[in-house]
C-alpha cells in the first residue's frame, strides 16, 4: 500500500503532541499489523490503527484528526493486547480524540463528544450517572429522537432504566474533582 | 471473608439483576459484601476519553473510600472493573499523575488497594472446591458458552485477570456447576456496544449477530457474561438482528452470576431473571430438574 502524506498542511507534526499527552513513543512501531488484523471495527473504517501509526511517523499533521476510525474505535483494547512492542494504542487514540475536539476537527456522524460530554455532566450533578437524563440530553442534541425508540417498552417493562437519579453519592469530592481539572485547564468542556 | 462491594452506575439502572444475584450469591455463601458507603461513578469511557487525570481521580475517589474500610474491593462490571484497575496503575507507575490526582482530591493515594473481579473472589478466595459443595443443582451438561468481552481481560498489563486470548475463570465456573463449558473462539471479542448510541449502530448489531451466532454454531444452549454493558447488548440486540437478518436465535444471555444463583437454589426473584429480555426458562428447567 503507498501512503501520500501531504506534510505542509499545518507544517507540525502530531507526532511529538501525542508523545507528550500520552507518554507513547509510535516510533517503535514496526508495522507487523496485528493490530489492524485484531481490530474489532478495522473493517468498517477507511484507516485502520496501524495506518494511523505509519502516518503519524511520515509526519502527518492535523488532517489526520478527520480521520474515521478517531471516533469509531470502541477501546476494546485487542490492539493493545497484540502489540508486539507493548504500544499502548488506546492511550493514543485517546489522545487523538482530545485533539480533535482542542483543534476543531469535523466530528463525523454519531457525535460521541456530545455522548461523552452529557455522560459527564450527570456525573458532575448526581456523582453517578443518570441514564435518563444522558439520553434526553444527547437524543436532543443529535435530533436521533427516532433510534432505538422501538426497544422503549421492553426497557420500561424490564425496569432497565432507573427514572430518578441515585442520591447516595459523595457529591462533593465528585464537583471538586471536576472543578479542579478545569483550574488546571483539563480537556473538559 | 469480607469486601468492600463497588455497585457501579449499572447496578442501579440497566443491571439491577447484576448485582442483585452477586448479593445474593454471597450471602449464600457466606461472603460479607459490605458496600461503600458514598460511592461515585469510575469515570467510565467518557472519562479516559476525555482526559486522563479526570479518568484517575474520578476513579481513586472511590479506592480511597475503600482504603478507609481496610478492605479489598470487589466489583461486577467489567468497565468499572478495568477503569479501578487503571486508575491503580497510573498512580503506582506514573508519579505526575499522582500528583495531579492529590490535587483534584485534596488526599494522596498510593494505589494499594487490591480490586478484584466477583469470579476472582469466588475461583481465587473462595476456592473451586467449595463451591462445587455449595452447589445443590446442577448444570448437568447443559452447554453454556462463556463470553468474556473486551475489558475484564485487556489489556493484561493493567487487569492481570486470566489469560487475554483465551481465558477460563468462567469456564471453571461453568464446570463447576456441571456443565459443559464449550471451546468457541469469540470468548474474547468486542460486542462493540459503545457504539450503541451513536450512528454507527449498524455495527453494534453486526458485531452481536456474529457473536451469538458462533455460539448457535457450537450448539451452545446459552451464553454466560460477567458485563452489563455486554449483556444488555447481546440480550436487547437480538430484536435488531431478527429485523435487518431474518435470524431468531432465541439466545438466553445470563450473568454468570445468575447461572451460579439457580444452582444454589435461590429463587428467580433475588437472580432477577424476570429482567432478561430473552427469556431463560429452558435454562432454569433444565436445572431445576437436578436436585442433587
Amino acid at each position: 500500500m503507498t501512503i501520500r502524506i501531504t506534510k505542509s498542511q499545518t507544517g507540525k507534526s502530531l507526532l511529538n503532541q501525542i508523545r507528550e499527552m500520552s507518554g507513547i513513543d509510535l516510533a517503535v512501531c514496526y508495522q507487523c499489523k496485528k493490530c489492524s488484523c485484531g481490530c474489532t471495527v478495522s473493517g468498517h473504517v477507511q484507516s485502520p490503527p496501524s495506518e494511523l501509526i505509519r502516518r503519524l511517523q511520515l509526519g502527518a499533521g492535523d488532517e489526520l484528526l478527520t480521520s474515521d476510525l478517531i471516533w469509531t474505535c470502541v477501546s476494546c483494547e485487542t490492539c493493545f493486547a497484540r502489540c508486539p512492542m507493548g504500544i499502548d494504542m488506546v492511550s493514543v487514540m485517546d489522545a487523538l480524540r482530545a485533539l480533535a475536539i482542542k483543534k476543531k476537527a469535523v466530528i463525523p456522524e454519531g457525535n460521541i463528544p456530545l455522548f461523552n460530554n452529557a455522560f459527564l455532566k450527570t456525573v458532575e450533578i448526581f456523582g453517578r450517572t443518570y441514564d435518563l437524563a444522558l439520553m434526553t440530553a444527547y437524543k436532543i442534541g443529535t435530533s436521533s429522537y427516532m433510534r432505538d425508540t422501538d426497544k422503549l417498552p421492553i426497557i420500561m417493562q424490564k425496569k432497565k432504566i432507573a427514572l430518578l437519579p441515585s442520591l447516595g453519592a459523595n457529591r462533593r469530592t465528585v464537583r471538586r474533582i471536576f472543578r479542579k481539572i478545569r483550574q488546571n485547564k483539563g480537556r473538559l468542556s | 471473608m469480607k469486601y468492600a462491594y463497588y455497585p457501579g452506575c449499572s447496578a442501579e439502572s440497566s443491571a439491577r439483576d447484576q448485582h442483585s444475584s452477586s448479593i445474593a450469591v454471597a450471602r449464600a455463601l457466606g461472603i460479607d459484601f459490605i458496600e461503600i458507603k458514598g460511592w461515585s461513578c469510575c469515570g467510565s469511557t467518557p472519562g479516559h476519553q476525555t482526559d486522563r487525570v479526570l479518568a484517575a481521580s474520578l476513579s481513586v475517589a472511590n479506592l480511597i473510600l475503600a482504603k478507609d474500610m481496610g478492605l479489598d474491593i470487589v466489583v461486577n462490571c467489567a468497565a468499572c472493573y478495568n477503569r479501578l484497575k487503571t486508575a491503580n496503575y497510573e498512580v503506582k507507575n506514573h508519579p505526575e499523575i499522582r500528583k495531579k490526582v492529590k490535587n483534584a482530591i485534596g488526599r494522596d493515594y498510593d494505589g494499594s488497594v487490591e480490586i478484584k473481579h466477583m469470579m476472582e473472589v469466588l475461583l481465587e478466595d473462595y476456592g473451586k472446591e467449595s463451591l462445587q459443595n455449595a452447589f445443590t443443582y446442577s448444570l448437568n451438561g447443559l452447554r453454556v458458552a462463556s463470553y468474556y468481552g473486551c475489558l475484564l481481560v485487556r489489556p493484561q498489563e493493567i487487569t492481570n485477570f486470566d489469560d487475554p486470548e483465551n481465558p477460563q475463570s468462567m469456564d471453571n465456573l461453568i464446570r463447576a456447576m456441571g456443565g459443559e463449558s464449550l471451546d468457541w473462539p469469540y470468548k474474547v471479542e468486542c460486542c462493540g456496544n459503545s457504539l450503541s448510541l451513536t450512528t454507527r449502530s449498524d455495527l453494534v448489531v453486526s458485531f452481536s449477530d456474529s457473536i451469538i451466532g458462533m455460539a448457535k454454531a457450537v450448539e451452545a444452549e446459552c451464553i454466560a457474561v460477567a458485563c452489563p454493558l455486554c449483556q444488555v447488548n447481546l440480550d436487547l440486540r437480538q430484536m435488531d438482528i431478527k429485523r435487518q437478518t431474518g435470524k431468531q436465535y432465541d439466545m438466553p444471555i445470563l450473568y454468570i452470576t445468575q447461572l451460579m444463583g439457580l444452582c444454589l437454589g435461590l429463587s428467580r426473584k433475588e437472580l432477577g431473571l424476570e429482567k432478561l429480555v430473552v427469556s431463560p426458562s429452558p435454562v432454569v428447567k433444565a436445572i431445576a430438574a437436578t436436585v442433587l
